[in-house]
């Protein structure tokens, strides 16, 4: 049978032993590793009998907050993957000069900057403000649930998927040499026939009909789900800035789904869309992809924008300035993020009036953002500022963010772009907005939220350890590659030949180190923090004298979130409520409907990942199977009429009951 | 007293004794926010069409010195076609009217027209796919034929996973009548089927009456 080619390739397509990349000790090394931790968690979990816990309360949960956690926890494994790959070029870097080629080789090199930037976009991003949504906004807007519970888990899962086929390429075959957005002609087939674009394709399909469906789910959310009295203009602005997120994201991933799709069309069945001949035209796909692209990055920071808000305003203890303009403000930036998108290719050579034109569309969008600048900083303006962590991450984002504004602003302006474009400028600029933007406000969010999620709160010494290194390492870490940018180095370079370029490129990788440090506190803050839980517990469910009505319920929610439905008179709503007297009902307690678990969005997922498998690699028959059976499983879920359960009225009066014996004792 | 009643009456008191909960709260009916969703869904399905009309717009015109619109396309054959489709969608429509009278029969009757009339279009179209891939007029032959049979492909998809869907809803209002779940999943089904209409509209006007003008 093993000397049959034709039979081998019609069972395993293009898959064989040689698509294990033994000859790379740097991965073999990485393979024991991850071997070794990985059978020592499945060891672990196995003894402690935990999987039996873990599928009945984690996988299959529909509970919003079970499925934001487990985001959560995915966005921050995925942050370690992709930031291995962000110090392996670093200390790449930093070796390659005067004739030394550093210790990647270009085949190697190439996917890691590949991968870095896919994993830290698609699987830390996306996942770390998915999750914070998915916790905070139905508890924002007094809801029990999300508009379709199972979705959710779907989601959840499929974007996992998508995540679980991006590091089966790092042992099994390759990922894409193409950067992260896969610029044909390179990735066409012509130029990468290996199975690393099939990777990148397959794996970001998975993972957008994740993001797409949760997309769909938080808007149906927001829109119809608000408690009664809370207009559009009484929500908290975190739960506006999801809103605005989720609308691009359900007007943008498909557009990416669909240019990903011409690819693999051109790949798979040799059509013309972006090749260079029959009358291909690779220019629609950069049109297309950053069509995609360029909401994406504003998806990614509306809901940073969101938790700033939320975080000034409780640690100032003053209500938001300026609710009104921040709303409007988000929602220009909504718009606007769509009539930018040509700014990354001003070198394409459209011409100088469609130039202008997205130059200066470019350019307004600094004004919104402005505006919330200014609010944030009169917010605070005669506040009672409280430093907490999450508001020193959000001071720390107003420095930094202003800086990679204004260099956003200076690359708007399209002659200054053409010298600029594909410089290490660029990058600079780009680290500078989602680091200081993004990461910032997913550690000033996950630090704000946490004892809601939890019951405890986040050290806080660690947590400043960790905010000091992170700060100050980005800076070092960047500031270097705005100079040598400015100089004319390139992006994604191997080996340099000018000696002099090395001093910029040693003082960012020490800022890398200082991050490396930086992350490391953060691990440590949540394993002192687990360790001192009792120290750090937080029986009142309102931690930081919150604002907003997640902080009306006990810390951690109970399943139904709230046991009588709230009514909103005012913005703050919690506030509101504080300071009329509001008194927590005690009785009239009723049973409570909620939906019931279901194991189908794993298994779905599963299924898919196996497809997207099959097809990377070209075994046909399990990818027809696959398929099948994924069409046979939806149907077959479709016969399932019995999705909710009632939380018994005994159970609603115990869980209350408990919790008004703990605020008893916190307050005596 | 339904729930958004008990809120307006908790929101008109203010004025005295602030109200800060439903006291008297009932259970949310399901699938209340389904039409809405699926409308969201059928959006951004409607932006993947956008991306190949797009794509159509720019490429087709690139014929690579192979066959172009006028020498490929047969008019009446695809008029015959549309109107498969269009009768397909105004079959569906008598269909929901049946059970919105409760007629479960009738209703199943309007559906199955429907499918046929679904399974026709596609038949004809995989015909005239055929008939082009035979005259050399492949997807690979020029950028015009990829994003040709890619876009009007990726509809003839749509409306076979909406036979799919319909079958397996047959199946079901047969087993189960037609009950509150059925009927939502019915109504998404002909947002869907409408939506593919309309869909059909712009690909009949845009890739074949102006194809054969060019």
């Amino acid at each position: 049978m093993f000397d049959n080619p034709e039979l081998m390739k019609a069972i395993f397509g293009r898959l064989s032993l040689e698509a294990l990349p033994l000859h790379e000790p740097i991965l073999v090394a990485t393979f024991i590793a991850v071997a070794i931790g990985g059978v020592a968690m499945v060891g672990a979990l196995t003894y402690f009998k935990l999987w039996g816990y873990l599928w009945k309360e984690w996988f299959t949960s529909i509970d919003h907050k079970r499925i934001g956690i487990m985001y959560i926890v995915l966005g921050l494994v995925m942050l370690l993957r992709g930031f291995a790959d962000a110090i392996m070029m670093r200390a790449q870097q930093v070796m390659a000069f005067n004739g030394s080629e550093g210790y990647l080789n270009a085949h190697h090199y190439d996917q890691i900057f590949t991968a870095h930037g896919v994993i830290m976009i698609f699987f830390v991003a996306m996942p770390l403000v998915t999750g914070l949504m998915n916790y905070v906004v139905p508890l924002q807007i007094g809801a029990r649930d999300v508009a379709f519970p199972f979705l959710n888990n779907f989601s959840f899962w499929m974007t996992t998927a998508g995540a679980a086929l991006v590091m089966a390429s790092l042992f099994i075959g390759e990922f894409a040499r193409t950067g992260w957005l896969a610029y044909p002609p390179l990735s066409n087939i012509a130029y990468s026939p290996d199975v690393g674009v099939d990777y990148y394709i397959w794996s970001l399909q998975v993972a957008g009909v994740g993001t797409l469906l949760s997309g769909v789910n938080l808007i149906a959310t927001i829109v119809k789900m608000r408690a009664p009295g809370m207009t559009l203009m009484k929500m908290p602005v975190f739960t506006w800035t999801a809103l605005c997120t989720n609308v691009l994201i359900v007007a943008a991933f498909p557009v990416l789904t669909g240019v990903l799709a011409l690819l693999s069309l051109d790949r798979y069945a040799g059509t013309n869309f972006f090749t260079s001949d029959f009358g291909g035209n690779a220019m629609m796909y950069v049109n297309l992809i950053w069509i995609w692209g360029h909401p994406e990055v504003y998806i990614l920071i509306l809901p940073a924008f969101g938790i700033f808000s939320e975080v000034v305003s409780t640690f100032c203890g003053k209500r938001l300035f300026g609710y009104t303009s921040m709303v409007y403000a988000t929602v220009v930036i909504t718009i606007l993020s769509y009539l930018v998108w040509l700014h990354h290719f001003f070198t394409m050579g459209s011409g100088a009036s469609v130039n202008s034109f997205f130059g200066i569309t470019t350019m307004i969008i600094s004004i919104p953002t402005g505006a919330k600048m200014f609010n944030w900083l009169f917010t605070m303006y005669r506040g009672r500022i409280r430093f907490e962590v999450p508001m020193m991450w959000t001071v720390a984002f107003m420095l930094t963010f202003v800086v990679g504004g204004m260099t956003g602003v200076l690359l708007a302006v399209p002659p200054a772009d053409f010298v600029l474009h594909n410089s290490l400028f660029l990058i600079a600029h780009f680290h500078n907005v989602i680091i200081g933007g993004v990461v910032f406000g997913m550690f000033a969010g996950i630090t704000y939220w946490f004892p809601k999620a939890f019951g405890f709160k986040l050290d806080p010494f660690w947590g400043k350890m960790s905010f000091w290194f992170w700060v100050i390492g980005f800076w070092f870490a960047f500031m270097p590659l705005y100079v040598l940018g400015l100089m004319g180095v390139t992006r994604r370079l191997r080996v340099f030949d000018d000696p002099s370029l090395q001093i910029w490129f040693i003082i960012a990788a020490l800022g890398a180190v200082m991050i490396a440090v930086g992350i490391a506190c953060f691990l440590i803050q949540i394993a002192v923090s687990i360790k001192n839980r009792e120290k750090l517990r937080d029986w009142t469910g309102d931690p930081w004298n919150g604002r907003t009505l997640e902080w009306s319920t006990s810390s951690p929610p109970p399943v139904y979130n709230f046991a009588f439905t709230p009514v909103i008179h005012d913005n703050d709503a919690w506030w509101d409520m504080k300071k009329r007297g509001y008194e927590r009902p005690a009785d009239g307690f009723k049973a409570i409907h909620m939906p019931s678990n279901t194991s189908a969005g794993i298994i779905l997922a599963g299924i898919s990942a196996l497809v997207a498998f099959a097809l990377i690699w070209q075994i046909w028959w399990l990818a027809i199977v696959g398929f099948v059976g994924l069409i046979g499983t939806a149907i077959g879920h479709t016969f399932n009429y019995h999705r909710s359960f009632d939380i018994p009225r005994e159970q609603v009066v115990e869980t209350e009951r408990a919790r008004t014996q703990l605020l008893q004792t916190a307050r005596a | 007293m339904t729930t958004t009643t008990a809120a307006s009456a908790a929101l008109a008191e203010t004025k005295e004794a602030p109200v800060f909960y439903v006291a008297d709260e009932h259970d949310h009916p399901e699938g209340s926010s389904t039409m809405l969703g699926f409308w969201l869904y059928l959006m951004s399905d409607c932006l993947v069409f956008a991306v190949l009309f797009a794509t159509y717009g720019v490429l087709g015109a690139n014929y690579a010195a192979g066959p172009s619109p006028k020498e490929l396309f047969d008019l009446p054959l695809v008029a015959l076609n549309t109107s498969m489709l269009l009768l397909s969608s105004i079959t569906y429509g008598f269909a929901v009217l049946e059970m919105q009278k409760k007629n479960q029969n009738a209703m199943l009757f309007w559906l199955v027209v429907t499918g046929l009339f679904g399974a026709a279009f596609l038949g004809i179209e995989l015909y005239e796919f055929a008939h082009m891939i035979h005259e050399g007029a492949t997807p690979q032959r020029s950028a015009f034929l990829s994003s040709f049979f890619t876009l009007v492909g990726t509809h003839g998809l749509h409306v076979t996973f909406g036979i799919i869907w319909m079958i397996t809803l047959i199946v079901q209002v047969w087993k189960f009548g037609l009950i509150e779940a059925n009927k939502r999943r019915l109504l998404c089904l002909s947002m869907f089927w409408h939506f593919l209409d309309v869909v059909w509209i712009g690909v009949f006007t845009f890739v074949y009456l102006m194809g054969v003008l060019r």
